[in-house]
């Protein structure tokens, strides 16, 4: 770099005017000198820059933390828990009971789980341990475009094409948790392959090589040597999967049929029409006046979710930091 | 007496020849060494007996390896029992990350052989008794394996080939990761289990050619020069090529 093209940082603005106005200036000791200073004063720069990035991440989480509570701690102050965790959602009565909300979330976040995860497994142990190269080269992209579709587009796709199967089959409305599942699942499953994927490819080559050796067949060697290594990874992507099913809103909203109240338990549950904490929040978000306490159950809502999701990111990194220490494969 | 008899073999990666023409024989109860510089074919060779190159696309055999009489090439044959059959070690110690118990365990579970877990028990025992191991690991057994150093794992992963006693074991380098004392132990160990196992061992060390083996083949681009006991190789040379690279002028 020249010395003249760069801007003088560590100088003060006059002096700076003065030198590029001079054009560019012999190579005399002192400049030598403040060449130096400039790289320093720069290394400083950016070093700042990129430590205040950093800080900047952590002050933005914890104001929409702060921001969430403000609006959100009222719920829970004003109303008795009994209420706020009671089965009854009317808003228009004055009764905010989050407890169908929650079952709705639960049942349609276990149902994209059930789903998703054995699929996703299975996938990504056939990609990265069994397919022929040329395979993998096809079925790739088209994980990779699964991942790019919009969660509106899947929520169109399940209320026009899975909808009407579901309600063929004898359900009471197409609209049910398990058609919001269904969507859900496809949803998170790119996540899970992928990752899933990495996690397997991450097993050094010699295990397998070790496994064969002894006489193991290709599945036994997947099942107890490269899978096992693998594990920390593979509980990474099934969370990451989780995580990516309980906050999605827009899909669910449209399918899960929207009714905020409690299914019966058991497997029928899934075959009823629910309403999520995710589809409540945007549904009556535009039509509460701000500040009324409708407006600070929604945020409440976003705190209870919110409770969750990082649980769910604790409960992951536990699992994965507990016992793979020693690992040199298999992790991310 | 033959175990294994190698008649015109030769060896491809897509169209690279890596191996022409080889004709030998490995004997019974006897440690085979093959020397020869990096890239001549020995590790390749040594992968053929137990068909590990069939993991790797594009590769094709020519010729016979015949093991008690019996091609392991045929179209017939089973890798997964020939793999039994013939066992393997490989250069750098490669226990699976689980437990030192289940390491060994793991051949005889995946077998099928035991159907107790006192046999189980007793063939972990007797297998790290014969790799030199269990005074070392006797009450560290659920401890992982990884935890070991480099030396006691390159014994672990002898103990988990022998608990599925198989007639050969091919090492491949087995020592060239571990110091000279861990080196020591693994060749010493190697004169003890001559006595039940054929052992086939491939080594960039001359040394320890000279020192551990009974028979020595020396492979040069992908062709056996030469092949005779390990003190006639090694005093007696045949062929300019062998002697001069046993003598270090070459290679």
């Amino acid at each position: 770099m020249n010395e003249h093209n760069r801007p003088h940082t560590s100088t003060e603005g006059t002096s700076m005017k003065t030198r590029e106005a001079s054009g560019p200036s012999k190579m005399t000791a002192r400049s030598l000198w403040e060449n130096l200073k400039d790289q320093s004063a720069s290394e400083l720069i950016i070093e700042n820059l990129i430590r205040l990035s950093g800080i900047s991440v952590i002050v933005v989480v914890t104001l929409i933390f702060f921001f969430l509570l403000r609006e959100g701690s009222a719920a829970f102050l004003d109303i008795p828990l009994r209420q706020l965790f009671g089965s009854r959602w009317y808003p228009i009565e004055g009764l905010f009971g989050l407890w169908p909300l929650m079952v709705g979330s639960f049942w349609v976040t276990i149902g994209a789980v059930v789903i998703a995860v054995p699929l996703g497994l299975t996938t990504a142990i056939y990609l990265g341990e069994i397919a022929p190269l040329w395979q993998r080269e096809i079925l790739k992209p088209f994980i990779e475009v699964l991942a790019g579709i919009p969660s509106i587009v899947l929520g169109f796709l399940g209320w026009v094409a899975l909808a009407p199967i579901i309600q063929n089959l004898g359900a009471p409305s197409g609209l049910t948790a398990f058609t919001g599942s269904f969507i859900l699942a496809y949803m998170s499953l790119p996540t899970i392959i992928s990752i899933t994927e990495d996690a397997l490819y991450a097993v050094p080559k010699e295990y397998r090589d070790g496994s064969l050796a002894l006489g193991a067949t290709q599945w036994q060697t997947i099942w107890r040597v490269v899978l096992p290594a693998a594990r920390s990874g593979i509980v990474m992507a099934i969370m990451l999967g989780i995580g990516r099913a309980i906050g999605e809103t827009m899909a669910v909203m449209l399918v899960t049929g929207n009714a905020a109240n409690i299914p019966e338990f058991g497997f029928g549950a899934l075959f009823q029409p629910i309403r999520t904490m995710t589809a409540t929040i945007a549904a009556e978000m535009g039509e509460v006046a701000q500040g009324s306490l409708h407006y600070n159950v929604l945020f409440g809502i976003g705190i209870v979710l919110f409770v969750v999701t990082s649980g769910i990111n604790l409960l992951a990194t536990r699992l994965v930091g507990g016992r793979g220490k020693r690992r040199p494969g298999g992790r991310l | 007496m033959n175990k294994i008899e190698v008649r015109n073999f030769s060896f491809f990666y897509g169209d690279f020849q890596a191996l022409s023409g080889l004709n030998l024989p490995i004997r019974k109860n006897q440690i085979t060494a093959l020397i020869g510089p990096s890239g001549c074919g020995k590790s390749t060779f040594l992968r053929c007996l137990n068909r590990m190159n069939d993991t790797i696309d594009g590769t094709r055999a020519e010729g016979e390896i015949l093991l008690d009489e019996q091609d392991v090439y045929a179209p017939d044959v089973d890798v997964v029992d020939l793999r039994h059959r013939v066992g393997m070690v490989f250069q750098r110690p490669n226990p699976f990350p689980q437990s030192i118990y289940n390491n060994v365990a793991f051949g005889p579970r995946i077998l099928g052989t035991t159907s107790s877990g006192e046999d189980l028990d007793e063939i972990v025992k007797e297998s790290l008794k014969s790799a030199a191991l269990w005074n070392e690991v006797k009450h560290r057994l659920q401890e992982p394996a990884l935890a070991l150093n480099p030396g006691q794992q390159q014994r672990l992963c002898i103990a988990r080939t022998i608990a599925v006693k198989p007639e050969v074991i091919l090492m491949d380098e087995p020592c060239s990761a571990l110091d000279p004392v861990a080196t020591l132990r693994v060749e010493e160990l190697m004169r003890q289990l001559a006595e039940a196992y054929t052992i086939v061992i491939v080594t960039h060390n001359m040394q320890q050619a000279a020192r551990a083996s009974d028979w020595t083949g020396f492979f040069w681009l992908g062709k056996l020069v030469e092949f005779n006991k390990t003190g006639d190789l090694f005093t007696y040379p045949k062929e300019d090529l062998t002697e001069s690279y046993i003598t270090g002028r070459q290679g």
